[in-house]
């Protein structure tokens, strides 16, 4: 029980930035059908952006986060633009292709200027200790940030003109451009928005953890079987997945050994896809 | 047009003789120059050292290091003037040297092409123990001498090969100088975590270290792997707490040890020792600022230690090369930046392989391994000795060094605290 409490609780904190990443990759699924491989490398250059903010211009990371959402929706506005648009209609495999392409650039990139060096972000809110709890400042604003957004986001959706245009693309594109939405405007906005929340996401998590340049790959993959559990395309079941995942890995260390965890992770993806393809809450 | 054929014919002869000319020309490796044969002083042979570097794929930049301390030995073993045998004659070495692209498949080609093509008489292995083990299946194939240098690897030395020595200290005895400091320091320490990266280098260096644990007399209450990718260990390190150990030793390589460092830091975790594989001997942890302070992990070599003839005396055993400092200074002088364990590594590598062919007085494969088989010096890099029995050629004399972080002056640096002889430091310990 002693160990129980406190690994839940980082599970739970940590939970919800992993339901971020996946909220991002979900909502461009779930517009526009496109599953968008650069994922992993959206979130790695968010890391860097933070951490290059924080150790060149001195830039405190929550600083830099608000940086990288911005600019997070124009760099997804402008790979809309270059990578996706010409593509859309087409079969999947094209856009799969084009994004795995803009992955491979990002990460070529990425991999000549900074090489694959780890990074740290030497930066800390100190910790609260309650009963044998011990809660990290940056876990907890990280946490709390990741609510936020994920509040922010469905307000924007469902009650804002542009989010409910954002629903009518999702639902029916040719219906959507009859009654006058510009379709086109609406999803480079959509990959825009994916792109901020995979940015962001991981500009927290390089506030919790040390990374390097091909860090993504694991949260992309952790997105992923968030996506299926909570339902692709549906960003509140990529929340309530992102908090399934955590807890699971706040959960499984203290029964068996930690090396089962990816196990147990795994067993549930392939369980849900047999059992309830459509994920738990269900697709769009 | 008669003229125009001429031409032609020319111009072909021409481009025959470039091409030809082209690949007539050695792959380029630093070849010292040879003198004219006339000189009538002393007998003069060539020996040829083959090796491959991996210049491009995932070892190129270890490898790179591996060769320059390789080039530097010979540029000053030509600089003493070559090596003497005791008859007189005058060994000079000429490299023959290929891209080996990382892989096995071309170490394996290129090595069979080094001896038959080449006609390489002795050996230094490639980068990494996986091109090494590739490399030794062909040099003890064709019964040449080769040294193996950047290769932990116990596995290689459990084939039965006969000609195969390693410079390095293998990975079963990475984290056993841990749990050696860790008696010296506290004679109360009982409880042992041994956690580690499931990969085949972490586990086999875990097993050994548990095994070695457990025979000095500690309780190892903890011994548990986790996945290569894990990002975050808050709750493993909660169970970790609740087994109550004085002392965690394992890891695995830079980015979850210094994921795992971190969070034992902001965990408060407590715990007497932090010993961990890998990450700590990199320099780019100091980033990690507090969080690095007390950390202890395992080295080859550092240009810190204190290994020199007095050492050598002190320990009973000859000394032979240049010192640490001649090395270092050596070294940054031909490539403008110090030399880590990689370069120092294959410096050591060309040195043994220099006094077995002078303690043997021929280049005869079998009398150079004979000399090998007696080795037992103390050179810049640390003691050199080879086991002879069941597991021949495998590092028995050289001990990894343990390098702490520690805050000096606000600032995080390293120190040597273990073992006795190398030390630049007393230990932080215990670390809370």
């Amino acid at each position: 029980m002693d160990v129980l409490l406190p690994s839940l609780v980082d599970g739970l904190l940590i939970g919800f930035v992993y339901g971020l990443a996946a909220m991002g990759l979900t909502l461009i699924f779930g517009v526009m059908d496109v599953v968008n491989l650069s994922h992993g490398a959206l979130i790695v250059l968010g890391m860097f952006g933070v951490y290059l903010l924080y150790t060149a211009l001195g830039l405190p990371p929550y600083v830099g986060l608000f940086i990288m959402l911005i600019a997070g929706i124009l760099l997804g506005m402008a790979l809309y633009g270059i990578a996706i648009h010409p593509l859309l209609g087409g079969p999947h495999l094209s856009t799969l292709l084009s994004t795995f392409a803009v992955s491979m650039v990002i990460i070529g990139v990425g991999t000549a200027l900074f090489t694959s060096t780890p990074r740290n972000i030497d930066f800390s809110l100190g910790a609260v200790q309650v009963g044998n709890i011990r809660l990290l400042g940056t876990r907890v604003v990280a946490a709390f940030v990741a609510i936020i957004m994920a509040v922010g986001l469905y307000v924007f959706m469902y009650r804002t003109h542009t989010g409910k245009s954002i629903r009518a693309v999702a639902n029916n594109r040719d219906a959507a451009e009859l009654v006058g939405i510009p379709s086109r405007r609406i999803l480079a906005l959509s990959f825009g928005l994916g792109t901020m929340l995979a940015m962001v996401s991981g500009g927290l998590i390089a506030t919790l953890f040390p990374f390097n340049i091909l860090s993504g790959g694991v949260y992309e993959l952790k997105s992923f079987v968030i996506c299926v559990l909570g339902g692709m395309g549906n960003p509140t079941g990529a929340l309530l997945g992102g908090l399934i995942l955590g807890l699971i890995e706040g959960f499984v260390p203290v029964f068996m050994p930690v090396g089962w965890t990816p196990v147990i992770e795994f067993t549930l993806f392939v369980i849900i896809l047999l059992v309830r393809p459509s994920g738990l809450l269900g697709a769009r | 047009m008669k003229g125009v054929k001429w031409l032609l014919t020319v111009l072909f002869i021409l481009a025959l003789v470039v091409t030809g000319c082209a690949k007539a020309a050695p792959t380029p490796a630093p070849q010292p120059e040879q003198k004219p044969a006339e000189k009538p002083a002393a007998k003069t042979m060539t020996v040829v050292l083959g090796f491959t570097a991996s210049q491009t794929g995932k070892y190129a930049k270890e490898s790179k290091e591996q060769v320059q301390g390789i080039q530097l030995w010979l540029k000053d073993l030509e600089k003493a003037g070559g090596l003497k045998l005791p008859d007189g004659t005058v060994v000079k070495f000429e490299t023959k040297s290929y891209d080996d692209e990382s892989t096995k498949e071309r170490v394996q080609q290129l090595y069979t092409k080094l001896i038959t093509e080449d006609k390489a008489e002795f050996l230094i292995s490639p980068y990494s123990s996986g091109l090494t083990a590739a490399a030794a299946v062909i040099s003890e194939q064709y019964g040449k001498v080769m040294i193996t240098t950047g290769a932990a690897s116990d596995s290689i030395y459990k084939q039965g090969y006969q000609k195969v020595y390693q410079i390095y200290t293998p990975a079963s005895r990475y984290l056993t100088g841990a749990v050696d400091a860790l008696k010296a320091w506290d004679p109360n320490a009982k409880k042992i975590a041994v956690v580690y990266e499931k990969t085949k280098f972490a586990t086999s260096v875990a097993k050994a270290a548990k095994a070695y644990a457990e025979k000095q007399g500690f309780e190892v209450v903890l011994f548990e792997g986790y996945e290569k990718d894990t990002t975050d260990f808050g709750p493993f390190i909660n169970k970790i707490e609740a087994a109550k150990p004085d002392a965690i030793i394992g890891g695995g390589h830079f980015q979850d040890g210094s994921t795992f460092a971190k969070q034992l830091y902001e965990k408060k975790t407590p715990v007497k020792m932090v010993a961990i594989l890998v990450a700590p001997a990199v320099p780019e942890f100091a980033e990690l600022g507090d969080a690095a302070v007390g950390i202890i992990g395992p080295s080859q070599w550092e240009s810190l230690a204190k290994y020199s003839p007095d050492s050598a005396k002190a320990a009973g055993v000859s000394w032979f090369g240049p010192t640490i400092d001649e090395f270092v200074s050596g070294y940054k002088a031909a490539y403008g930046y110090e030399p880590g364990y990689h370069a120092a590594g294959g410096y050591a590598a060309g040195l043994v392989l220099q006094k077995a062919i002078m303690d043997a007085g021929s280049i005869d494969a079998d009398a150079v391994k004979a000399a090998l088989d007696k080795m037992d010096m103390m050179i810049f890099f640390g003691h050199i000795k080879f086991d002879t029995g069941e597991y021949h050629g495998l590092q028995i004399g050289h001990d990894m060094v343990y390098i702490q972080w520690q805050k000096k002056d606000g600032k995080v640096v390293r120190e040597i605290v273990w073992p006795e002889a190398a030390k630049t430091a007393e230990p932080v310990y215990p670390l809370r």
